[in-house]
């Protein structure tokens, strides 16, 4: 069953500047118990995606497409709906850097504030379903009083996880929850956030830059790139035999350790991350494409067929070479 | 830099509100200089304008009447802002001048120097200004140079302070480590990094500092601590009250200083505020 | 190059403290390690592992509580005339290359500030605008023209870093530090910084020590590995050896859970990343070492040691060296 589904979404944020086109047309869905993974550098429009899926977009933000959530355009709901679905329907863990939690208030507070919001319970069981989730997440619970200042980058980054599962939501949405942590503690958090996405069969899109972190957690895998979708498939294949060549690029960017080809051999792409307010012509990355053909400067492709359940959008796909 | 000055000037510019306050502020300075040009301190000698009628209201001949000796108001007043401007800006020079050389020093060098330094400033902060003031302006002759030392003795710790936090905060920039990896010498670090980093911090607190100077200035002269040979805008107040403006109805003694007062106070602190933002390199364009 | 080639490692680092806070936090606790010509090395270890600390100690932003660094047979001294010569032969690159530039500099002046330093001893001679022009077209920013005149917020996160790198090469030091070079660069362009990295190492002979925790850089561009941990050294070698056939318990857990490795069954170590203010008894590392929490460790006997008796790496009887009871009880071959 299709907990969260995209169609055709448009973004657009208005500025001073002009119009930035942040999300140009992705469509994607994640079912019960099931895990995407969504990858892309700075400016492909990932982050706008999580924010849109809760309507947290700045206001007047142009906003085309549906995004229903168990079957519910979340931008056809009024108000007062949207409240109750928010937390509850799906919910949002952020990177845990300091000013995701507030300062001033302890953590417990945080936590009983969001089920206070959408259960009608007594503060007595708000604290009582404080404490589990902290344990849940492998936090002690005398750590109820503690401020996040007290608390080191991964303790935070659980606290975030228990608080988006405080009202049970069905999909869960990770914004980069482990850039920022070190190796040994990403593993713990990645851990802890395989086995609730297990035991709760959420439907989780995992947003992030690590393409090899997404291998080990998601079924599938999608790469965005200047607000698109440019691969999408089984997320082992689309790591290890990318058929866009950004995502190729991407993939080089994390060699395998081992790998002799990546020994002293750092690759990477010439040129920077598109600015969405100035997109160039035709395919948006034909400019720093190593196979780059004329045609490309002019004509946008869209998500073709690459075999073994992969789609990929660039003009060699899909064609067969002598 | 000139980049940075022309596209500060620009933002500022931008801003109507700092626009009518550089203005307004243009022409009380033009009029403070204009002064001597205009009119001669005889004007106002109270042994000239015995003929003179006594409180007039307001007519042609003198545009803001005149007080209780026929002197013209609106001469005192333009005599007065000599004398409040040049009180004001001399004493911020003064606060400036010693709290920002104490807080770069307090700032920059740290340990020893810093709290030695910090434990004066502190001294001083807790001194109460009134009973000071009062104390050093009857002790010392009494002159426009003793205001300007009272109120430059008194106002310059909070500027230190300020300074030295601004200082705290750029000495831990990472720029700074990297000049220092270069090789950089504590004289390279202070010229290219710190000062160009503070200075924007010091013109606003400067331009802010002048409208309390001004006031201070204003007090005193209202208290009867200041110059007695002089005119300026709180001794005016002084006299009109002392000799019962209000009661007659004069107003045209005792709210022409008042609302100069104001305009002045209110413009300094408008451009100041307008300068504040504009420096502020957190809201330069990304 | 007119100077005459000496022979002997370039960098030598003997015993090194640095402690913080009168003695209360023991950042590097003892390390000795040495740098060849041409060589890179990779630091690599998480937060608190005073891997940072130990190259802001090299370069002279932190204080060395004791122990000696010396510089192309030179020992370095603590004052600042030794400090200056040191910083002729060395020079860093910081992780945020944002905050790393001061926003009201050109880039030309950025580049150009070591040499205007160094310029007035008499240390750099020549055309000011030839240099920093070659040190930005080597750092592959060209034409150099068009970023002289341009304010570090008007280009790229990724062409940020090449200015702070061309403003350190600008001097031609012998020594490169990496603070985390590449870490809060876009994944796609890491490749072009580390590449750029390297070029000056073949071309050069430039060394370069990069501090990481990301143990894919160290397998792109370094020679030798030294995994720190709570202040020491644990674990170094040349990078094939280290990272594929790591000894010490501590590599094998971090190489565990990188994403980016194969053939490994991940060892997810428990509790936080330590606090060098508390360090533990006898081998830092066995509160949470795998050994000791399975087990082995008191099957192989060595038990009482881990938790007793502090350690440092073994001698230097081979390229690759561990500090690790269970190691050193079988040495290898």
């Amino acid at each position: 069953m299709t907990l969260l589904e995209i169609r055709d979404l448009h973004v657009t944020y208005r500025s001073e500047r002009g119009d930035v086109p942040a999300v140009r047309g992705v469509n994607l869905a994640v079912g019960e118990g099931d895990t995407l993974g969504l990858a892309g550098e700075s400016g492909c429009g990932k982050s706008t995606i999580a924010a849109a899926v809760l309507r947290l977009l700045p206001k007047g933000t142009d906003v085309r497409g549906e995004v229903l959530l168990d079957g519910e355009d979340v931008y056809a709901m009024k108000p007062g709906r949207l409240r109750a679905v928010r937390w509850t329907g799906a919910a949002i863990v952020f990177q845990g850097a300091l000013h995701s939690l507030n300062p001033v208030k302890k953590i417990g507070w945080q936590i009983e504030e969001a089920v206070l919001l959408h259960t009608k319970v007594s503060g007595k069981a708000a604290r009582a379903r404080a404490q589990d989730l902290l344990v849940r997440v492998g936090i002690p619970a005398d750590r109820l009083d503690h401020y996040p200042h007290q608390m080191s980058g991964g303790q935070r980054q659980r606290v975030l996880i228990a608080l988006a599962l405080a009202c049970d939501p069905h999909v869960l949405i990770a914004d980069e929850p482990t850039t920022a942590l070190d190796v040994m503690v990403q593993a713990q958090v990645l851990a802890l956030l395989e086995e609730l996405q297990h035991e709760k069969a959420l439907a989780l899109l995992f947003i992030t830059h690590d393409l090899s972190v997404l291998t080990h957690t998601c079924r599938r895998l999608a790469v965005m790139y200047a607000g698109r979708i440019v691969e999408e498939g089984p997320s082992e294949l689309v790591f290890t035999d990318p058929q866009h060549p950004y995502s190729r690029a991407l993939a080089a960017a994390f060699p395998t350790i081992g790998d002799p080809t990546s020994r002293m051999n750092p690759q990477g792409l010439a040129g920077d991350p598109p600015d969405p307010a100035a997109l160039p012509t035709g395919c948006p990355f034909h400019i720093r494409c190593a196979v780059a053909t004329p045609e490309c400067a002019t004509v946008d492709v869209a998500l073709r067929d690459a075999g073994g359940e992969r789609r990929a959008a660039c003009v060699h796909v899909g064609v067969t070479h002598v | 830099m000139k980049r940075n000055v022309s596209s500060a000037w620009r933002r500022l510019a931008s801003d109507k509100l700092a626009m009518i306050s550089l203005v307004v502020l243009v022409l009380f300075i033009v009029m403070a200089i204009v002064t001597p040009w205009v009119s001669s301190r005889d004007d106002i000698n109270p042994v000239n304008t015995g003929g003179n009628p006594t409180w007039a209201s307001p007519s042609r001949e003198f545009i803001l009447g005149t007080d209780y000796l026929g002197r013209s108001v609106a001469l005192q007043v333009m005599w007065g802002s000599r004398v409040s401007l040049f009180v004001g800006l001399a004493a911020t020079l003064l606060t400036i001048g010693i709290g920002s050389l104490v807080g770069i020093t307090a700032g920059f060098f740290g340990k020893w120097t810093d709290a030695t330094l910090m434990r004066i400033t502190d001294w001083f902060l807790v001194i109460p200004f009134l009973p000071t003031a009062i104390v050093l302006a009857s002790v010392l002759e009494r002159s426009i140079w003793t205001i300007v030392f009272v109120i430059g003795i008194t106002s310059w710790p909070s500027t230190a302070r300020l300074v030295r936090s601004q200082v705290l905060s750029v000495r831990s920039r990472l720029y700074v480590d990297r000049a220092r990896a270069l090789g950089a010498g504590r004289a390279h670090l202070i010229r290219r990094h710190i000062f160009p980093n503070v200075l924007p911090l010091i013109m606003a607190s400067t331009t802010l500092a002048v409208p309390i100077s001004i006031l201070t200035e204003t007090t005193l002269s209202f208290l009867g601590l200041g110059d007695p040979t002089t005119v300026s805008w709180g001794s005016i107040l002084n006299e009109a009250r002392q000799k019962g403006a209000v009661t007659r109805g004069a107003w045209w003694y005792y709210m022409p200083p008042g609302v100069a007062i104001v305009m002045v106070v209110l413009a300094f602190t408008l451009l100041g505020r307008a300068l504040e933002t504009v420096l502020d390199p957190r809201l330069r364009e990304r | 190059m007119s100077e005459p080639v000496k022979s002997g490692p370039l960098l030598s680092l003997t015993n090194v403290q640095v402690q913080f806070g009168g003695g209360r936090v023991h950042a590097v606790d003892t390390v000795s390690l040495e740098v060849g010509r041409g060589e890179v090395v990779a630091l690599v270890g998480e937060s608190g592992c005073g891997k940072t600390t130990l190259i802001r100690a090299i370069i002279g932003l932190e204080p060395l509580t004791s122990g000696t660094i010396t510089v192309d047979g030179e020992k370095v001294t603590g004052n600042a005339s030794g400090l200056r010569a040191l910083r002729r032969k060395v020079q860093m690159i910081f992780q945020d290359p944002t905050g790393a530039l001061n926003p009201r500099h050109t880039i030309g002046d950025a580049v150009a500030e070591g040499l205007r330093i160094h310029r007035k001893r008499g240390a750099v001679k020549g055309d000011e605008a030839t240099l920093v022009a070659d040190a930005l077209a080597e750092a592959g920013l060209r034409p150099p023209e068009r970023f002289v005149g341009r304010y570090p917020h008007e280009v790229s996160g990724g062409q940020r870093q090449r200015v702070l790198i061309a403003g350190a090469m600008a001097l031609h030091p012998k020594l490169l530090l990496a603070d985390e070079p590449v870490a809060s660069l876009d994944a796609s362009i890491r490749g072009e910084i580390l590449a750029l990295m390297r070029s000056y190492v073949d071309r050069d002979g430039v060394s370069i020590i990069a501090v990481t925790h990301d143990l894919g850089l160290a397998w792109n561009i370094a020679d030798r590995v030294a995994v720190m941990y709570l202040g020491r050294i644990v674990e170094i070698g040349p990078a094939e050896d280290v990272l594929r056939n790591p000894q010490h318990p501590y590599t094998q857990a971090l190489l565990s859970v990188v994403p980016e490795i194969e053939g490994m069954e991940q060892q997810i170590l428990t509790g936080e990343t330590p606090d060098p203010s508390r360090i533990p008894s006898g081998c830092r590392f066995h509160p949470r070492c795998p050994l000791v929490a399975s087990g082995e460790a008191e099957r192989l006997g060595i038990v009482d040691r881990c938790r007793g008796v502090d350690l440092e790496l073994e001698p230097e009887i081979a390229p690759h060296r561990v500090a690790c009871h269970a190691v050193h009880l079988s040495p290898r071959t």
